[in-house]
């Protein structure tokens, strides 16, 4: 007797009057996956730089999220203290330890305590590091790995997200082309999570609510000089 | 889930005489499509995008058994492990045993259409294991013990004083005096008890909008996050899929992005769209350690060999089920299953069979907005009739349609036949009518002159006119 596997793909081979295809139809088929194609990319997904930067940051606050421009990281210990100053929430936060975050200077805030590793339930609010920004509809787009744990995007009520300008893509076609270029074809982290305003929902009698069961707040850092000096 | 649409016609009138469910259906009113209209306004590319999209579907549609095969090995790949179930008795069965072998009491749930059709709540509590929704509508369901009136607004039909009352009757350790009256209060509640059993559960399960055979990812898109906290709290991952939910590429996947969320609630993207590809990787800090994906064929590849091919393109957005004054009328319950709306009558009759669901292809008026809006271009309003002459010719039909369609077709072949009884009918009616202009009432057309007058004929008929006016037949 055949499994089930063989059952739905015998069934699915039937259904389409054919046989399993031949091997030049495969290769084609395998080119197609191999070499990834974008179809119809928006025009305000084509935008030059400075344009793109202003696009993403309207697209962002359209959706609910507060944005802060900063010269560079020195700027960010500064600009979290200051969201925490006027959000009147305790001076600690939880961040990723990616790369871009290790070049923040956290000492700077000699009063702001800075945990590592996943999200606690009982974390208040989380820094991350974005692995790009899509311009089109003001998405954020992180990427999970060692120094960037997934709860830190979900659990706290308070998401503050560090984007470098320089990775302001125009379409997520190019977030996957970057994504590749450090991956390698047909290879993803655990989870990509392209995050686009604070959570919300409208279940009830379609009343518009932010803070479902993600962050409340999300707060983008907008760094210009992406380097620690 | 068991079905009532048999009852379609008696779920209908209860539903139109139904207040509360009335003033529900009066609050959706054109939210959604006046949403819909200002995003496809800000995209001018929109058009475009929706002949990509279908095109996507179409070639992958063709080469399924190819996608699927490249979307199993990546899963493995990464550590995943991929089950192939036929139907919803054994994905439920699957389900089970993994939820036993990893002995999980607890399983956090994100909204899954594929769920309810295989009804897998009822059947985990029934073997002793506790499943909670946390979409907050979907959570309000199934503390009332319902299932979803709408695919992704689930409890559309409830009024905050119902969803105050199930929240008194399931939280009792609140104080029973509290208030909740405000939409923002009971979403706190909901967020505090929901995120106990977030940080608690043995086992996530999710359903996928899509599958992405290049990489071996699940999509799944929310706005409130409770997809993503199901997904890397809980030690075990289960995701439930149907077969057609495999797409080639992230590009492609892309395309139908930017289609999903414009078509189902206006927003230019839900706030979460996830991409999971396996479990947690030796390196990371969290996520789950185990990863499932069912792929379910139940009733798939019926429909892949018959008329019905193109549903499958269908990516559950609910553009058409918004756009459907059927819809606006009754509400979801009526349709007396999982699915509701224009996709739900063409789904239906397919996965449960014409002879259970064969009423629900008649609640149409036919007025095409389904398929003017859907962004997978599917046709609908064909659908519908191709599923209604299946009804007939199955003799499923009550007895007077099929008479009045037998007497209509034995007319319509007889032109000089057709003409004479025209030209009677329409002088009866006319010398009847002359004086008021209109009936207020006809014999075997009262379920009609209930709620209007039909106005009398005046004149001639249309054949006659026709002639006079030196129309000639092609």
């Amino acid at each position: 007797m055949s499994g089930p596997r063989d059952q739905v793909l015998t069934a699915i081979r039937s259904a389409l009057g054919r046989r399993v295809l031949p091997e030049q139809a495969t290769a084609a088929l395998d080119r197609r996956l191999a070499q990834p194609a974008a179809n119809v990319v928006p025009a305000r997904g084509r935008l030059p730089l400075a344009e793109r930067i202003e696009l993403f940051v309207s697209e962002a606050q359209r959706v609910n999220a507060t944005t802060a421009r900063l010269p560079d990281l020195q700027a960010v210990p500064g600009a979290v203290m200051a969201y925490l100053r006027q959000a009147n929430l305790p001076a600690a936060v939880r961040a990723a330890t990616d790369p871009l975050l290790q070049a923040v200077p956290w000492s700077s805030e000699p009063l702001l305590q800075v945990a590592h590793g996943r999200a606690q339930g009982e974390d208040v609010v989380s820094v991350c590091a974005a692995f790009a920004g899509v311009a089109e509809t003001g998405t954020l787009v992180l990427v999970s790995d060692a120094h960037n744990p997934v709860t830190l995007n979900f659990l706290p009520e308070n998401h503050i997200v560090v984007l470098p300008t320089s990775r302001i893509v125009g379409a997520y076609e190019e977030a996957w082309q970057r994504l590749r270029g450090t991956l390698g074809h047909r290879r993803m982290p655990r989870a990509v999570n392209w995050i686009t305003g604070p959570s919300r929902t409208a279940d009830i009698e379609q009343t518009l609510l932010l803070g479902a069961h993600g962050p409340k707040q999300l707060h983008i850092l907008l760094v210009d000089a992406d380097t620690g000096r | 889930m068991d079905s009532t649409a048999r009852l379609f016609p008696e779920n209908a009138h209860r539903a139109l005489e139904d207040r509360q469910l009335q003033s529900a259906l009066a609050r959706f009113g054109e939210g959604f499509p006046v949403k819909r209209r200002n995003a496809i306004d800000r995209l001018p590319e929109f058009e475009a995008l929706r002949d990509a999209g279908k095109a996507i579907k179409e070639h992958t549609l063709e080469h399924l058994d190819y996608y699927l095969e490249q979307f199993e090995t990546k899963v493995t790949e990464v550590g995943g492990r991929v089950h192939w179930c036929t139907d919803a008795e054994a994905a439920r069965q699957k389900i089970l045993e993994i939820c036993r072998a990893s002995g999980a009491r607890t399983v956090t749930k994100a909204k899954s259409m594929i769920g309810e059709e295989i009804g897998i709540n009822e059947f985990l509590e029934h073997h002793s294991v506790k499943p909670v929704e946390t979409d907050l509508g979907e959570y309000i369901i199934q503390l009332r013990h319902e299932p979803p009136s709408h695919i992704i607004v689930p409890a559309v039909h409830l009024s905050k004083e119902q969803v105050a009352d199930a929240f008194r009757a399931a939280h009792p350790q609140f104080p029973s005096d509290r208030v909740l009256e405000e939409p923002r209060v009971m979403l706190d509640e909901a967020r505090e008890v929901l995120r106990r059993e977030f940080l608690s559960a043995d086992v996530g399960i999710t359903g996928a909008n899509m599958l992405v055979a290049e990489t071996g990812s699940i999509i799944l898109v929310t706005n409130e996050g409770n997809a993503d906290l199901t997904q890397t709290l809980p030690r075990v991952q289960i995701v439930i899929a149907s077969i057609e939910k495999v797409v080639p590429t992230l590009e492609d996947a892309t395309t139908i992005l930017r289609l999903l969320a414009r078509s189902a609630t206006g927003q230019e993207l839900s706030v979460y769209t996830t991409f999971t590809t396996g479990p947690k990787r030796p390196e990371d800090l969290d996520g789950p350690e185990e990863y499932h994906v069912l792929l379910l064929d139940n009733g798939r590849t019926s429909m892949l060999g018959n008329e019905f091919k193109e549903m499958l393109r269908c990516i559950r957005c609910g553009a058409c089920i918004n756009h459907c004054p059927v819809y606006a009328a009754v509400g979801g319950h009526a349709y007396g299953w999982v699915y509701s709306g224009p996709m739900g009558a063409v789904l239906i009759p397919n996965l449960i069979g014409v002879g259970e669901a064969g009423h629900l292809p008649n609640a149409s008026t036919l007025c095409g907005r389904c398929e003017e809006v859907c962004p997978m271009r599917i046709p609908l309003p064909r659908m519908l009739r191709q599923l209604r002459e299946k009804q007939f010719e199955a003799k499923l039909s009550p007895k007077p349609i099929r008479w009045g369609l037998w007497g209509w077709a034995f007319l319509a072949r007889r032109p000089a036949l057709y003409k004479l009884a025209m030209r009677v009918g329409v002088g009866t009616l006319g010398a009847i009518g002359r004086r008021r202009g209109r009936f207020r009432s006809l014999p075997m057309a009262s379920g009609w002159t209930q709620a209007r007058d039909l106005p009398s004929p005046q004149g001639p008929t249309f054949q006659q006119l026709w002639s006079a006016r030196g129309g000639r037949r092609q």
